[in-house]
């Protein structure tokens, strides 16, 4: 068996050799397509990752918070008597509630006990207006630990100037939007002051700008100590407004917080919710590439067939000789496979160094965009995955590409062929 | 003694383009070391013949015996096994597998067959060029020597796995009248000193006469 092997490599090499030109042009048609592949999957992929870490790695897999809408349970439905009629009541509006959520504390240290959670971060927001000079701009104050927000959400990728540190150091600090800074002409050191409706004014000191890459974002909000936040609006320290969960498995988020919803009675929205669009648009993008792989992996398949149709057609004659010698028709068939399989994987092969190289050379290239304020270059994803996908794919193809000519050779009549002479 | 090959009551048909009855109830045997000629008049079914006789066509009605082993019905794998060992053919368009060297050529028989090493079949093709008087070629691509050369090692493949008999179809046909001597020659002496058996079709009376036995084909039948 194995020798028989040995015999139609031996055979199939020849084979090659003596028609290097087309075989040439073959493989060289599967290395276009791999190449493609791969550089296709390296940018999309490096693409979606880039995409996902802008929103998806900062976004809290839970976010807890008390939404402001009318009760379920209107005050009728409770009195004795009324609790089974059928009660309307028009024009319900929503209680003047606080943002606050209840019994925060000790809800935070429930979750954090939770095996499911990799990290809490409380959060305190609050309304405020900056104040430089005389320039007074709405805008979203939000009170964090910072520290935990580095570890947790990347907070740090996002600090354009100055440092998280310098926050922690600080408890008058204030991390600035850069749209905000921009705008109030206001840069790392300058004082600002800010006031919550009905409260004092605080004057704070700028310790660091953040640009997230989202307009509406950093043209609106900054970042303060958490006790500050609490200061401001006048609260003591178990006054929280926003509980963000990091999970270790995202995949738990819905019904994780279904659950923390429905047990403290608050409201809880996962990411999947959240943002179900990016996962969408990853799909669309790695279906885009397949697609294009596949075609061009289509019209080099249709080159191999067409070579060996072509070359079938040029060795009849040898193709009888070695059935009347004792060659069997699947061995005549193996030939012809091991032909298209070899063209394949040299094609491969070759595709998968030419999409490393120019994937290399993607990844390399400068891009620059106000957006993205930590990327610097094109992204690329060099997931082994990708080669072991695009070399099965060549194989896989040319095998099909080879598989019908090879089926036509084993057919082949000895006797038809050398009466034919 | 048993016959090396016998044939039993063979009839053979050609469906198209209108039905035609080639070989009607042929029926002969030969034995080994025996040297038979085939002759008959041009379209008389004698290629027709050697094609059932070495396996090659198995569309025929009747029963095919070779070294006492019934090939009727064998599988096409089984039958290319047949062939591989136990038969060895040579045609009158000397074929020969072009891109490859003699040697290669040579070899290849025996190569599929597996059963001795490669430098052993490398030993035994090189002694059968020798024999046949071409050692020199060896190295040569098959498509560079010329037509009484090509014969010559068409031979020395038929016969690399020490078959039980020799089927050639005008295997002189293509020769001058020196080649085609040199050809009977060596066919004379395999059936002398090896015990080969030999069943050649040939136009060439000269050649015929000197075989052991000639069979006449005359309209699909043997003439006694
Ligand atoms: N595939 C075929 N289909 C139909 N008829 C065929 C076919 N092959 C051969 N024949 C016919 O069968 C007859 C026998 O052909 P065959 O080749 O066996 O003759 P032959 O005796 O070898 O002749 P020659 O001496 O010219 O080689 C011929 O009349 C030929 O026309
Ligand atoms: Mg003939």
């Amino acid at each position: 068996m194995k020798t028989n092997i040995r015999l139609l490599l031996d055979i199939t090499k020849t084979n090659l050799l003596s028609r290097f030109k087309q075989t040439s042009v073959a493989a060289l048609g599967v290395t276009f397509g791999i190449g493609t592949f791969i550089i296709l999957m390296g940018f999309m992929t490096g693409l979606n990752g880039l995409l996902d870490g802008l929103i998806l790695n900062r976004t809290p897999h839970i976010h807890i918070f008390n939404e402001i809408k009318p009760s379920d349970q209107q005050p009728v439905e409770k009195a004795p008597g009324f609790s089974t009629a059928f009660n309307i009541i028009r024009s319900v509006k929503p209680k003047n509630s606080q943002a606050r959520i209840h019994n925060a504390l000790p809800l935070i240290s429930d979750l954090k006990k939770d095996a499911r959670v990799r990290g809490v971060t409380p959060q305190v927001s609050a309304q405020v207006f900056y104040i430089a000079g005389p320039i007074e701009l709405n805008g979203l104050l939000n009170g964090i630990q910072v520290m935990d927000e580095v570890r947790l959400f990347n907070f740090r990728d996002y600090i354009v100037e100055g440092s998280p540190e310098e926050l922690l150091k600080q408890d008058n600090g204030i991390l600035l939007g850069a749209g905000l800074a921009e705008k109030m002409s206001l840069s790392v050191g300058s004082r600002i002051q800010i006031t919550s409706p009905g409260r004092g004014v605080f004057p704070l000191k700028i310790v660091g700008i953040f640009q997230s890459g989202l307009a509406e974002v950093d043209d609106v909000q900054s970042y303060v100590n958490l006790k500050m936040a609490q200061q401001i609006l006048g609260e003591g320290n178990n006054y929280i407004s926003d509980i963000n969960l990091k999970l270790w498995d995202m995949e738990e988020a819905p019904e994780m917080a279904t659950t923390i919803s429905r047990l403290y009675q608050i409201t809880a929205i996962d990411i999947k919710t959240a943002n179900a669009q990016f996962d969408t648009g990853s799909t669309i993008r790695n279906l885009i590439t397949y697609a294009v792989s596949i075609t061009l992996l289509l019209v080099a398949g249709f080159g191999i067939y067409n070579i060996l149709n072509m070359f079938i057609y040029e060795k009849m004659n040898d193709i009888a000789i070695l059935k009347a010698t004792g060659f069997s028709g699947l061995d005549v068939k193996l030939i012809f496979i091991f032909q298209a399989l070899i063209i394949g994987l040299v094609g491969g092969l070759l595709g998968l160094v030419l999409g490393y190289a120019c994937s290399v050379m993607i990844d390399n290239a400068p891009f620059e965009t106000e957006a993205l304020p930590t990327i610097n270059t094109y992204p690329v994803n060099f997931n082994p995955l990708f080669y072991g996908i695009a070399i099965i794919f060549a194989l896989v193809s040319t095998f099909l590409a080879g598989y019908l000519p090879a089926r036509r050779a084993q057919d082949i009549d000895p006797v038809k062929i050398i009466r034919g002479q | 003694m048993a016959p090396i090959l016998e044939a039993k009551k063979i009839n053979k048909y050609f469906k198209k383009p209108v039905l035609f009855h080639v070989l009607k109830d042929l029926y002969f045997s030969i034995e080994e070391g025996q040297f038979v000629s085939i002759m008959g008049k041009s379209g008389c079914g004698k290629s027709t013949l050697l094609y059932i006789l070495s396996t090659m066509d198995r569309e025929y009605e009747g029963e095919l015996f070779l070294g006492g082993e019934k090939l009727t019905g064998k599988s096409g794998k089984d039958l290319a096994r047949v062939r591989n060992e136990m038969i060895g053919f040579v045609f009158q368009f000397h074929y020969l597998l072009a891109e490859f060297s003699v040697l290669d050529n040579v070899m290849f028989p025996a190569r599929k067959l597996a059963k001795k090493s490669h430098a052993q079949i490398k030993k035994d093709a090189l002694e059968k060029l020798d024999m046949l008087g071409i050692p020199h070629l060896a190295h040569k691509k098959a498509s560079m020597i010329s037509g009484g050369e090509k014969q010559r090692v068409a031979i020395a493949r038929a016969l690399i796995n020490d078959p039980l008999i020799i089927m050639g179809d005008e295997p002189t046909g293509n020769l001058d009248q020196k080649n085609s001597e040199n050809v009977f020659n060596i066919f004379k002496k395999l059936s002398q000193d090896e015990r080969l058996s030999l069943l050649i079709v040939t136009h060439d009376p000269d050649f015929a006469e000197k075989t052991d036995r000639i069979i006449q084909m005359e309209d699909g039948r043997i003439n006694k």
